[in-house]
């Protein structure tokens, strides 16, 4: 570490809000009456301040390493992820339902928290090759496998939550100049998959040809020709549409229907399936203006927020510290992703700026679909919400995944 | 552009969730009460209701324990619906529509399922309990009568209705009220106040401690133990006397206005309506249309109350100064007022002064009498109004205001009421004769005319009648009732009229009614009545009405009794009100041939002839 070793304080400190008001509340949804003290190992919140503790020990390791060490290792931690995810098919452990720990003894791993840290340097490692060029089919080809080859390891375990995850490379795959294209066929196709379900195939059928109906009228002296590929643009649209129906109704489980079904308002049974998504609205909601004070939450001391001090900690955060401590934490993440773009535009080398993006959409999207889950305008997904949920795992992925950022940005002057 | 999209995505997002958490938190506020209903359970601490007793320290109603089967329908599990409809003994599809209710109500809160299980019902379902899940019992009380008597008077108790739930802040789904009588009354009294216990609930809803160490907790308080102005015995006797009649009986204390004795027929058992009988029971009652047994007679029944208003006539004329005791009145089987007007009268010594004229019930003097106040004005209006003002202080034409939630206001007429009824002639005492002697227009309940007794009894003043007598032992202090309420009549004038009455025992029309060693006042009646048969107005047999006080000199009791279609008054109101008397101021009856030829004289006969749907004959 010489002269050119300038972290960025200013996403440090916030880190450190963040993992602190973070225990502050696991404390509170784990509090019981065992407890002794702030610090007792035998408690959920003793257990956060250990892997608090630990993490800080992580971050000096990973300052320390010299930035090229990244950038050098990249394909092989790449490689030891995948095969630490494949692994737990056959060494893992399960944990309510999901085959993704390995165990150490009382103390267990979750190896997809870290594949998003080696998938993000994988990934800029490819993209930042010379040869690379993010316009060529082959090479978004490729791209596509190296970010979608963890996920299909990690959905069927099942955890199509963390699998969802790996959309976050849509940050920094726009960024090197992946086709807008792609965006607007990924919103078209959810669009049409929400409107499906929502209201059903006939209507996205006539909601199509409208559309395409409106187009040809505004454009009719000038694409009259491009007729033939509306018609085969919107028979793909109805077709989609229609397929949705199918796969909802014959593929999907009925629990994943059940999701989808609660979030669009067609169910409402606060004891079943939506129990989790009311009990956390109603213990938000109940939260006001200010609060009901730390530690005061009836709703987070009762337990009606099944894994609150997990997926569903920001829930605690809205009860007890009411709407200023929860739109506080909002602005905080917002702050945070957006500091991390802008110290991704700042990085001179390619492989920095693509790291820098991944982690931003990382962030970016656990914040999004916990927050949004946890708030009930998403269907339930069981993602953690970055350096504030419970875990070990979570927390050292995390920390892992933002400090090598920081430390590629800390030496941005010298690669 | 590429730059900036991700930056606006981020941002975007972070603008929907504090819109959405904006929403959520501070715009919304019913998750407030969700939240409340969700993590901390309300359980209620229902208290003992108060016990009542009779003015000699009788109790008269106490409590029972009862079980309420209630559920949470959202913790329900799957269980044998036949199983628990055949313990709780109602049909399975009853069960189901009861739990589908509860469900639509709420389906977090509890619900009465089924209300009011006895300790012998709800000991068969004990064992079987744990294995319907969302299943609870409450623990209630319900009322447990000490005697088969008063049931209309003493009220009873059900369950609050959905909109009376909704008007009030006390009551809530399932708790029981009073509904007539005193029950209804002194609710307030009785019920107590329930306790309020907030419990902290965890999501598998066991409960985790007092909410907040129990600092908005509060105890239940006991119902207040009434005391009422009622003599059980007396009480029970007048049903007794009263059963195959239907009327009514009230007696009075003159010194203080309490009620000895609110007695109506037809009666029912008290019990009837307690618990889950209650409700096949009140309906049996309520559709009883010919002997209408939830109507208290002695308190709404209006009755024309014939001729022991005589002495109310005389009163008033004796104040009004338009004749004097010794003013004498001719009577020719009757007055002639008019060339084809006369009212007619039976036989008896004339012309007579004002004492044997009430003695004899002459209607001739009174009708002259009346003549003569109401044409002592420039007008019949005027003079109709100095009668009914008369009146009214005596507690007529309007309600008595005692403490027992039904009554009539009874009707005197005054100036006003001829004169929409005589809208385009000029009227004169001579259109409302009748009223001299208790007929015409005027209309009294039971409880006015022993109460206009009392004041004769009193000489010229009453206390309003009332039924409470102590709470918890302490007297009442309400000055509605301790408050003596004076007549517009001189005391002195009283003195001819209760000469009158005694006269009326004596030698008069109760002679064969008068008590061994008790001096005794009263008046017979006998009032024409008519119903409406097919529309067509049919008269039926009199009733037998009898007002009285004794003794002459300390009265200690004032009675009306009205037995409907008993014919002329001593027949049977005079016979039971010599019975009460007797048996309230000696405590025994020495005249056994008489209470049984009441006990073993019926009516019911009587009662079905305007319903036989054939021609009847009346007054035989």
């Amino acid at each position: 570490m010489g002269k050119s070793f300038l972290p960025d304080w200013f996403t440090i400190f916030l880190y450190l809000i963040l993992v602190l008001f973070g225990w502050v509340n696991i404390y509170s949804a784990s509090l019981n009456d065992a407890a002794t003290g702030f610090f007792d190992m035998n408690q959920i919140y003793g257990k956060q301040a250990l892997w608090i503790g630990l993490s800080l020990v992580l971050i000096v390791i990973m300052l320390s390493l010299e930035a090229k060490f990244y950038y050098r290792f990249s394909s092989i931690i790449y490689l030891v992820s995948l095969l630490s995810l494949l692994g737990l098919f056959i060494f893992g452990k399960t944990i309510s339902g999901a085959t993704s720990w390995y165990s150490f003894g009382s103390f267990s791993l979750q190896p997809s928290e870290f594949a998003k840290a080696a998938t993000a340097l994988a990934l800029a490692k490819y993209l930042s090759d010379i040869q690379i060029n993010i316009k060529s089919f082959k090479n978004q080809l490729s791209a596509f496998l190296i970010i979608i080859l963890p996920a299909l390891i990690i959905i069927p375990q099942p955890d199509p939550g963390s699998a969802l995850v790996y959309l976050a490379f849509f940050f920094p795959l726009y960024r090197e100049g992946l086709s807008g294209l792609y965006l607007i066929l990924g919103f078209s196709l959810l669009f049409i998959f929400v409107f499906t379900l929502a209201v059903g195939s006939l209507w996205v059928s006539v909601g199509v040809l409208a559309i395409a109906l409106l187009i040809l009228f505004f454009n009719r002296k000038k694409k009259r020709k491009h007729i033939s590929r509306y018609v085969f643009l919107g028979g793909l649209a109805i077709l989609f549409s229609l397929s949705v129906n199918y796969i909802f109704e014959n593929v999907f489980e009925q629990r994943h229907r059940d999701r989808f079904n609660l979030v669009l308002g067609k169910e409402v049974d606060s004891k079943g399936i939506g129990y989790n998504t009311d009990q956390s609205e109603i213990a938000i909601g109940s939260g006001g203006l200010w609060g009901k004070g730390w530690t005061k939450g009836t709703q987070t001391k009762g337990g009606f927020v099944p894994e609150q001090h997990t997926d569903y900690i920001f829930s605690t955060v809205g009860e007890e510290w009411g709407f200023v401590g929860s739109a506080t934490l909002t602005l905080l993440f917002v702050i945070l992703i957006i500091r991390l773009i802008v110290l991704a535009e700042r990085q001179k080398n390619q492989f920095s700026r693509i790291y820098g993006y991944s982690v931003a959409g990382i962030l970016f999207i656990h914040f999004a679909i916990n927050v949004a889950m946890v708030i009930g305008i998403f269907p339930t997904v069981g993602i953690p919400l970055p350096f504030f949920s419970y875990g070990g795992s979570s927390l050292w992925g995390f920390t892992v995944l933002l400090f090598i950022f920081i430390r590629l940005d800390a030496a941005r002057q010298e690669i | 552009m590429r730059k900036f999209f991700p930056i606006v995505l981020v941002s975007l997002t972070g603008l929907i969730f504090l819109i959405r958490l904006l929403y959520l938190q501070v715009i919304d506020r019913s998750y407030e009460a969700l939240s409340r209903n969700n993590a901390v359970s309300i359980k209620y601490d229902y208290p003992q209701r108060g016990y009542i007793f009779d003015r000699d320290g009788n109790l008269l109603v106490a409590n029972q324990p009862s079980y309420d089967v209630m559920a949470i329908p959202r913790e329900i599990k799957e269980f044998d619906t036949i199983e628990l409809a055949s313990l709780l003994n109602i049909t399975k599809e009853k069960l189901i529509e009861r739990l589908d209710k509860a469900r639509i109500y709420s389906p977090r809160l509890r619900s009465v399922i089924i209300p009011q299980l006895t300790q012998d019902e709800f000991a068969l379902l004990k064992e079987k309990m744990r294995k319907y899940k969302g299943f609870y019992i409450q623990k209630r009380s319900l009322r447990d009568y000490k005697v088969n008597h008063s049931a209309s008077v003493l009220g009873y108790i059900s369950e609050v209705t959905q909109s009376e739930v909704k008007e009030s802040s006390y009551y809530k789904l399932g708790d029981l009220t009073g509904r007539s009588g005193v029950e209804k009354q002194y609710e307030s009294l009785l019920r107590g106040v329930k306790g309020v216990n907030y419990v902290q609930k965890d999501r598998f809803n066991r409960e985790i401690g007092p909410y907040k160490n129990g600092i908005y907790d509060t105890l239940s308080v006991k119902g207040k133990d009434i005391t009422l102005t009622l003599d059980q015995e007396l009480q029970a006797y007048g049903e007794k006397l009263m059963q195959n009649k239907h009327g009514g009986i009230v007696a009075i204390e003159p010194k203080s206005g309490e009620l000895l004795s609110v007695v109506t027929a037809p009666f029912y058992d008290p019990d009837l309506l307690v618990g889950r009988k209650r409700s096949g029971n009140y309906t049996k009652l309520y559709y009883d249309s010919i002997n209408k047994p939830l109507l208290n007679r002695g308190l709404q029944a209006m009755y024309p109350p014939g001729s022991p208003f005589k002495a109310l006539t005389g009163l008033v004329a004796l104040e009004e100064g338009v004749t004097d005791i010794n003013t004498k009145e001719s009577c020719s089987h009757g007055f002639r007022y008019g060339r084809n007007a006369k009212m007619g009268c039976h036989a008896h010594a004339s012309p007579l002064a004002l004492t044997p004229a009430l003695a004899n019930s002459c209607n001739a003097y009174f009708a002259k009498t009346y003549k003569r106040i109401i044409e002592k004005y420039p007008t019949a209006h005027k003079g109709m109004d100095v009668w009914y003002n008369h009146l009214s202080s005596f507690g007529l034409g309007n309600y008595l205001g005692n403490d027992l939630p039904v009554g009539q206001p009874g009707r005197i007429p005054d100036g006003d009421y001829y004169d929409k009824w005589y809208p385009n002639t000029r009227w004169a005492a001579t259109y409302t004769l009748s009223n001299a002697i208790g007929q015409g227009e005027i209309l009294a309940t039971p409880i006015q005319m022993a109460n206009f007794t009392a004041a004769i009894a009193n000489r010229g003043y009453y206390y309003t009648p009332h039924i409470l007598k102590a709470i918890d032992g302490e007297p009442i202090k309400d000055e509605k009732f301790t408050q003596k309420k004076k007549t517009s009549i001189s005391k002195e004038h009283f003195e001819p009229i209760v000469e009158g009455m005694h006269q009326v025992y004596t030698s008069g029309t109760a002679k064969y009614l008068q008590i061994p060693n008790i001096e005794i006042c009263g008046k017979t009646g006998t009032a024409e009545n008519f119903t409406r048969i097919d529309g067509k107005r049919t008269q039926l047999t009199d009733h037998s009405l009898f007002v009285a006080f004794a003794p002459k000199d300390d009265p200690k009791i004032a009675i009306a009794v009205i037995v409907e279609n008993g014919y002329w008054g001593s027949r049977y109101a005079g016979r039971i009100a010599s019975l009460m008397i007797e048996k309230y101021l000696k405590g025994k009856i020495t005249r056994k041939d008489m209470e049984q030829w009441i006990l073993s004289h019926s009516l019911e006969e009587e009662y079905l002839k305007p319903y036989s749907g054939e021609e009847f004959k009346i007054n035989q």
